[in-house]
């Protein structure tokens, strides 16, 4: 049952069960989410099949050959990233079969309530708290640089369940009702004008205990599980050659020989190379994990992929001469979609400046690079054991 | 821009077994010590290993046809050789012989017994070749010709010839075709230079009269192309395996060396340093399989993986050892400790066939980025 051949059989039955040219695009992704298509290495009944995970892409190839619809990642990156492999991993049976398909086929949005004002690098630090009233949780914080808040249905969420252990400890991992009147969404304008991200004041906000996942105290485990799908997300997106950002400055470089300079010339090959090398160390990495070798090369795309975006829409800017001195529009949007790569030069470069802070700064993935990979000691730390109330802030 | 099928960028198991029997032979025969000694000795090359290697395993003959007496293998396999032998910076002649001066003649009508002779020979590991260019050649640079005079035979002077001191064999090329000569005749002066590299030293070479009796062919400039894009392209393997060997002797030390109480490898300076480090050999890892890949299976794309991966790992290979000398603090500046041997090694490995720069300005070729329009 999980072989091409077969797959590709299913997918043609889907396909003729439910011609794309005559089917809603929302009822045909719930049919493809049923069909076990959606993504094929989902257990069955959760919109796959249980099969290896490299055979989405002949499922991929034969639906878009067809023309159906995609169930436009873009944007429910969060959920599909994010929400859904921790759903997977720590929820019950009731929470995956509610939560999973309309997470995938868009009818849901979800979005991510991790990071506060007073705890990035150090997100175990937060102070989000959730008390226990009964059957429910009554929740009271500020979270922040959130995006899709305002379009989300539902938002992951850690919270301190137990201010008396050790930050590590006392954190507990929720699923939020973005509905619940007590959620207040404000746009958090950035530096490229507009506001992808929203903060996130909770108060009172009320979470029954069935929206929980995993144990009381355990959430900051549930959260890596969160977090190193949100690294591969981000640096492990799949690319032609000369794709992303570079595409763009090797358009402008081609058809305008009166922007040229030796220097950028020099940049912009050695550039060019780091971009096609970084695609190559990428495509290593999904090889292994077709053969089911994940490699450690994962922990370190992101940091590629944020070290890159910068240089090269730097570059950009100045070669564009005059016109890097404009800007497209400043006006103040909240757009639906993220697209790094979208837009005009001068908003990819200040857009790229957020890829080394989401997600875990670069500082903090270099950390978890030496420190898992390479075996190296980690710094020594004060606070590990200490109550969180009693930790300096 | 057009992306190609991707290349298997990973190792198979006979790959892996390869690299186990290699590194297994390096560890009994060339370890560092070994290596230390042998560059004080006069005599850089190690015959002992090479003669293991290229005879008794066969890995000569990786490249050759099994019809023309080698292992038809491919360059997927002598890649792998070239990273422990990088591991390792064994002074065996593996990429001047067995890949450049092996496929040099590949080259050339293999046929012909005046080329089938001595492919056979470079095959079984009895003679060692060299190409006789400077080993600053990029595979689409210009080298100086030998002239053919009215006696048949061969005069002129090249410079910087790698591993020309082992060789038993060269091949020159002169003004009308390319010509296999014997080292061992009065018209051939061999001499050595004072290296950088101890562990693959140049020497330079002069013609004064050499006997060449027939050209192997006269389209020399397809065959050593041939010849130096292939050495190119698996020089990254070498690249690969000597940062990888920085890399994980700096991160060893950084472990077990003790200042201010702690691991100097807890300090974030030094941390982050590995890290950027590690990440960039994942890329030459990849750069070097893609190279490999494509020389195996003949890809049209050959010309731009061994330009991609020339581009990127020579620097890489000189930062890791830099950096594994840096990181060894002042026992890294000591003759006895390897780590100069990798430096060294990596230094002369960035200028040898072809510095990035000239690679990048060939993958601005190929790509149509050139400064110039066209």
């Amino acid at each position: 049952m999980t072989d091409a051949t077969a797959l590709r059989r299913r997918t043609q039955d889907l396909l003729r069960a439910h011609p794309p040219a005559d089917t809603d695009r929302a009822d045909f992704l719930r049919a493809r989410f049923d069909a076990g298509l959606a993504w094929v290495h989902y257990p069955e009944g959760l919109g796959g099949l249980g099969a290896p995970r490299a055979l989405q892409a002949v499922v991929d190839a034969e639906l878009e050959a067809a023309g159906a619809p995609d169930n436009d990642p873009r944007r429910i990156g969060i959920g599909l990233g994010m929400a859904a492999p921790t759903v997977l991993a720590y929820g019950t049976e009731e929470q995956k079969r509610r939560w999973l398909r309309p997470l995938w086929t868009g009818d849901e949005v979800w979005c991510q309530l991790f990071s506060e004002p007073g705890a990035g690098s150090d997100l175990a630090a937060l102070g989000t708290r959730a008390i226990r009233d009964g059957d429910s949780w009554v929740v009271n914080g500020q979270k922040v640089w959130t995006s899709s808040a305002h379009t989300a249905r539902w938002a992951i969420l850690i919270a301190r369940t137990d201010p008396d252990l050790p930050k590590h400890r006392g954190i507990s991992y929720f699923v939020c009702d973005m509905t619940d009147p007590g959620v207040q969404v404000r746009p958090l304008r950035q530096i490229t004008g507009e506001a992808e991200f929203n903060e996130v004041f909770l108060t009172d906000v009320r979470i029954p205990d069935t929206h929980r996942l995993g144990d009381v105290g355990d959430g900051w485990k549930v959260a890596q599980t969160t977090l190193m799908n949100e690294r591969v997300a981000i640096g492990g997106m799949r690319l032609p050659r000369e794709g992303g950002m570079i595409a763009p400055v090797a358009e402008t470089w081609r058809s305008r020989p009166e922007l040229r300079t030796h220097d950028l010339h020099q940049r912009l090959l050695g550039l060019w190379v780091e971009a096609e090398v970084a695609r190559l160390t990428g495509e290593r990495l999904r090889q292994q994990l077709a053969q089911g070798q994940p490699g450690p090369e994962g922990s370190g795309m992101k940091l590629t992929f944020a070290r890159l975006n910068q240089q090269i829409s730097g570059l950009e800017v100045e070669l564009l001469g005059d016109e890097g001195l404009l800007y497209d529009d400043w006006t103040m949007r909240r757009p639906e979609i993220v697209d790094f790569t979208g837009r005009e030069a001068g908003y990819r470069y200040l857009r790229s400046k957020g890829n080394s802070i989401e997600g875990g700064t670069s500082e903090v993935l270099l950390n978890i690079v030496a420190e898992r990979v390479l075996g190296l000691p980690s710094e020594p730390r004060t606070d590990k054991d200490i109550a969180w109330k009693d930790l300096a802030r | 821009m057009s992306t190609p099928a991707p290349a298997d960028l990973l190792y198979s198991e006979t790959e892996d077994q390869l690299r186990t029997a290699v590194r297994s032979l390096l560890a009994d025969h060339c370890a560092a010590t070994a290596v230390l000694a042998r560059i004080a000795s006069g005599h850089p090359h190690d015959t002992e290993t090479w003669k293991t290697l290229a005879g008794e395993m066969g890995l000569a003959g990786l490249l050759v046809p099994e019809r023309l007496g080698g292992q038809g293998a491919s360059h997927r396999e002598a890649a792998v050789v070239l990273e422990e032998l990088g591991r390792a910076v064994a002074p065996v002649p593996y990429l001047t012989s067995a890949v450049i001066a092996t496929e040099t003649l590949l080259g050339c009508p293999v046929d012909a017994p005046e080329v089938a002779a001595p492919l056979e020979a470079l095959a079984s590991g009895r003679t060692i070749g060299a190409v006789a260019v400077p080993s600053a050649t990029a595979p689409d640079g210009t080298y100086p010709r030998a002239r053919r005079e009215g006696d048949g035979r061969l005069y002129g002077r090249i410079a910087a010839v790698a591993d020309a001191g082992a060789a038993d064999v060269l091949l020159v090329p002169a003004d009308d075709g390319l010509y296999a000569v014997a080292t061992d005749q009065d018209g051939v002066t061999v001499l050595p230079r004072t290296s950088l590299d101890l562990t693959r030293p140049v020497a330079d070479v002069v013609l004064d009269g050499a006997l060449a009796p027939q050209a192997l062919t006269t389209e020399t400039a397809v065959a050593v192309r041939r010849g130096l894009l292939a050495g190119a392209g698996l020089l990254a393997s070498e690249q690969l395996g000597l940062a990888d060997w920085c890399l994980t002797e700096a991160v060893a030390h950084t472990r077990q060396r003790h200042q201010f109480n702690r691991p100097v490898g807890s300090f974030q300076a030094l941390k982050h340093r590995l890290a950027e480090l590690w990440l960039a050999v994942a890329g030459v890892r990849a750069a070097a399989r893609n190279a490999a890949d494509a020389l195996a299976t003949g890809s049209a794309e050959a010309p731009l993986a061994v330009a991609l991966a020339q581009s990127y790992s020579a620097p890489v290979a000189v930062r890791a050892a830099e950096e594994a000398l840096q990181l060894h603090g002042g026992i890294g500046m000591t003759w006895e400790h390897p780590v100069h041997l990798y430096l060294k090694r990596a230094k002369s490995d960035s200028i040898a066939l072809g510095t990035a720069g000239r690679h990048r300005e060939k993958l601005a070729e190929l790509v149509n980025l050139r400064f110039e329009n066209r």
